[in-house]
């Protein structure tokens, strides 16, 4: 079962260039991230009150819960990649496919989030009550980001929890192989890693609630 | 050179199958990158097609051929199609594709069906770039400005999102390159042994990689504003559109790079192989690359002195950017000393070369001129600045691709070229090309705004003297296609090295066969070896 393409000498230099690969493409997703935190720290310093305000704004307890959710979704891929090297495909399979479990408990709760926003009135491009209601100038901005921001790693999420949730059934049939596990595990991290830095931006760093 | 190949006829990558399905499911990289480079030079004269139209409403003032509407999309088309359909991948996904493997001794880049992935993400963008641009034809330019962008009338979504596309396989070719050249090499090939274009090859991937993904979400975020109005870059709402060009540069003025240093490559390669010498310093070069690949990341505010900038902030900015001149100064005078007292031979790849080595210090001292924050306040958005890029990159990249295409030929197709031809086409495309910018530094010194469609009077001699070099740059070009197309059937058939060069690439059959290399590649004798070698017979040392 162990071949590998014909234009490698061997599989075990194949494997090396598939997570380099990874840990490049994965620079590139880093770069695309990058973009949105440069907007946050340019119009958090054009306003510090109003940023305050909407991080205050923000449910502390939903983005926490989710941070623990990511958490342990990462630990369990990673503790699924350890069961599959050491050839105990069963229990890699079920800790993968708890990951998979995690990650929609995450959207869940995500999008649950988003219920509440909008019952709020608070939507993208400064629309809604909340900001019909006098909002701090620059509130606009930073809810503006939050959608997009969060948006986009809800995105990188579903992302990830499809490739996990194929490669969970491929360990279930016996066709992958822990390399191959690695390169979604690494991504998922990064997924998580991003996340990460979003909780304090978006939920911790906050003043007083207007 | 002693040859490590049996030729076997009929074996080459282009034989074998030949069907267009055989072709459109190959995973050979030099099928793939002969794909990219068919597809490149067909953008090269849509392009170049939208150039001559613009230039002949320039003919005289006010309306000659096109209201000014036209004329706004028609710039863009002409911007969007030059510069992410053919300048971008042209040679990096062409020629990179071809010989990056040839000249590391692999089979192939590493991950062969991801390359050919990229092919098609590349058609898909194509696709869709060309439908916005043709059905809704955005006038926003290629640079996508808000508030213009968020604002204007015309459909720029379907040219967004085929932009957008066209940046997937630009990031996802650099992935590949870069992960082919750390675990593809040959056994023994160290990275101080590698060819220099493949260090330029490796550069331009980093850029590819890290800088593209800004653009994808600029990109993205412009689609919000001009779909949903998300004010995101809106004062009104809290935000900045000065961030917008701040996020816009960081990508666009390394992509400079990705245009320049791979033709920086080309000119390694072809110098060495025309002078017969090993490089004046190998060293030099590499170093260069690498340091225009990271300093090319910090030099983007350039682009902004006049969009409200601290003094300290443009001041920075600039001297970065020279920095960057300083390292292209570097290979600049390696390849002067490289081609002193070197066994030249004045053919038309070497002819390019040196009318890039003219046009690109040409661009390049224009560049540090602008790249001063007091004279740029004068030339900022004016023709000047016009003239300057399309030094560097008709002048650095159009002729640096030619030189490419010339060298390679044998290589590529197994033919060779018409040598007549070939020389006399590079002396037009020089000439035709000085003819159409030169008066553009003029017309910008006396205040000409970029992208106008009306001029005073005054001006008109110029804007004459500029469209009738365009005519002669599309003859040149329009007559090398032909007599190109007409060596494919008609060339004499090219020995296995027709230029005796010591590339790596040119160590097996011309073309190659479809693994590359029948046994081990031979590599120990260096790139640029060529001591103890005889020079090529015919009238090779100029007097
Ligand atoms: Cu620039």
């Amino acid at each position: 079962m162990a071949e590998h393409a014909a234009h490698f000498e061997s599989l075990a230099r194949q494997q090396t260039a598939a997570r380099f690969a990874m840990w490049v493409f994965l620079a590139s997703e880093l770069l695309l991230f990058a973009g949105l935190f440069f907007l946050y720290m340019c119009y958090r310093l054009y306003w510090p009150a109003a940023f305050a305000s909407g991080v205050g704004h923000n449910h502390a307890l939903l983005g926490t819960v989710n941070t623990i959710v990511l958490i342990t979704a990462s630990i369990t891929v990673a503790m699924g990649l350890r069961k599959l090297q050491h050839g105990a495909p069963r229990a890699a399979f079920r800790l993968v496919a708890t990951t998979v479990l995690l990650a929609g408990l995450f959207l869940v709760v995500k999008l649950t989030e988003y219920g509440v926003h909008i019952d709020e009135g608070i939507l993208p491009g400064g629309r809604g009550r909340y900001f019909a209601e006098g909002a701090l100038p620059g509130e606009a901005a930073f809810f503006t980001l939050y959608w997009l921001t969060t948006g986009l790693h809800a995105i990188h999420v579903t992302v990830g929890a499809g490739v996990l949730l194929v490669m969970a059934w491929r360990i279930r049939r016996g066709t992958l192989r822990a390399a191959q596990l690695e390169l979604g595990a690494l991504y998922w991290h990064l997924v998580d890693a991003i996340w990460i830095f979003l909780w304090p931006l978006y939920y911790l760093t906050g003043g007083a609630p207007k | 050179m002693t040859p490590t190949t049996e030729r076997h006829a009929g074996e080459s990558y282009l034989g074998g199958e030949r069907t267009l399905r055989s072709w459109l499911t190959t995973r050979d990289h030099k099928r793939i990158g002969l794909m990219f480079l068919i597809a490149t030079s067909l953008f090269l004269f849509v392009g170049g097609l939208f150039a001559l139209l613009l230039r002949l409403e320039l003919l005289a003032p006010r309306e000659t051929l096109m209201g000014p509407m036209t004329y706004n999309r028609m710039f863009t088309a002409h911007g969007v199609v030059m510069v992410w359909l053919f300048m971008i991948p042209a040679i990096p996904s062409g020629f990179g594709n071809f010989l990056l493997p040839l000249m590391i001794g692999a089979n192939d880049v590493a991950f062969p069906r991801l390359n050919l992935a990229s092919f098609y993400i590349y058609v898909a963008g194509a696709v869709v770039a060309l439908f916005g641009l043709f059905m809704g034809g955005a006038d926003t330019g290629w640079t996508f400005y808000v508030p213009y962008s968020a604002q204007t009338a015309t459909a720029v979504v379907p040219v967004l999102i085929g932009v957008f596309i066209l940046g997937w396989s630009s990031i996802v070719t650099g992935v590949n390159f870069i992960a082919t050249v750390h675990t593809m090499r040959a056994k023994g090939l160290q990275w101080m042994q590698m060819p220099l274009f493949v260090w330029a090859i490796y550069g331009t991937s980093v850029i590819q990689v890290l800088a593209t993904p800004v653009l994808g979400l600029v990109l993205l975020l412009i689609g919000m504003e001009h779909l949903f109005d998300w004010g995101i870059f809106d004062p009104r709402r809290g935000g900045d559109p000065v961030i917008f060009q701040h996020l816009f540069w960081f990508y666009s003025h390394p992509a400079v790079y990705i245009m320049v240093l791979p033709a920086m490559g080309v000119i390694s390669e072809v110098v060495c192989a025309f002078s017969r010498k090993n490089p004046l310093s190998y060293q030099a070069i590499v170093i260069a690359t690498v340091g225009i690949t990271f300093f090319g990341f910090l030099a983007w505010g350039h682009h902004m002195f006049t969009a409200g900038m601290s003094t300290f902030a443009a001041g920075s900015f600039g001297i970065l950017s020279m920095v960057v001149a300083i390292f292209s100064a570097i290979k600049v005078f390696t390849w002067t000393g490289t081609l002193y007292q070197g066994s030249i031979s004045l053919k038309a790849p070497l002819l390019y070369v040196l009318a890039f080595l003219f046009l690109f210090v040409f661009g390049g001292m224009t560049g540090v001129a602008v790249a001063t924050m007091s004279l740029d306040v004068h030339w900022h958005d004016t023709y000047f600045v016009v003239a300057h890029f399309h030094f560097i990159m008709v002048g650095g990249t159009l002729t640096a691709f030619l030189a490419a295409v010339h060298y390679w030929f044998p290589k590529v197709t197994g033919r060779n070229y018409p040598e007549t031809w070939g020389v006399a086409m590079a002396v037009l495309v020089f000439i035709g090309f000085n003819v159409t910018f030169v008066p553009q530094f003029l017309l910008g010194n006396l205040g000409m705004p970029r992208r106008y469609y009306d001029y005073p009077e005054s001006m008109q001699w110029l804007h004459v003297i500029s469209t009738g070099g365009s005519w002669l740059l599309g003859i040149a070009l329009l007559t090398t296609v032909l007599y190109l197309a007409w060596s494919l059937r008609h060339g004499a058939v090219a020995t296995d090295n027709p230029w005796h060069s010591a590339g790596f690439e040119w160590r097996t059959a011309s073309p190659p066969p479809p693994y590359n290399f029948p046994g081990s590649p031979a590599l120990h004798r260096g790139a640029y070896d060529y001591t103890g070698q005889e020079p090529p017979e015919g009238p090779a040392a100029l007097p």
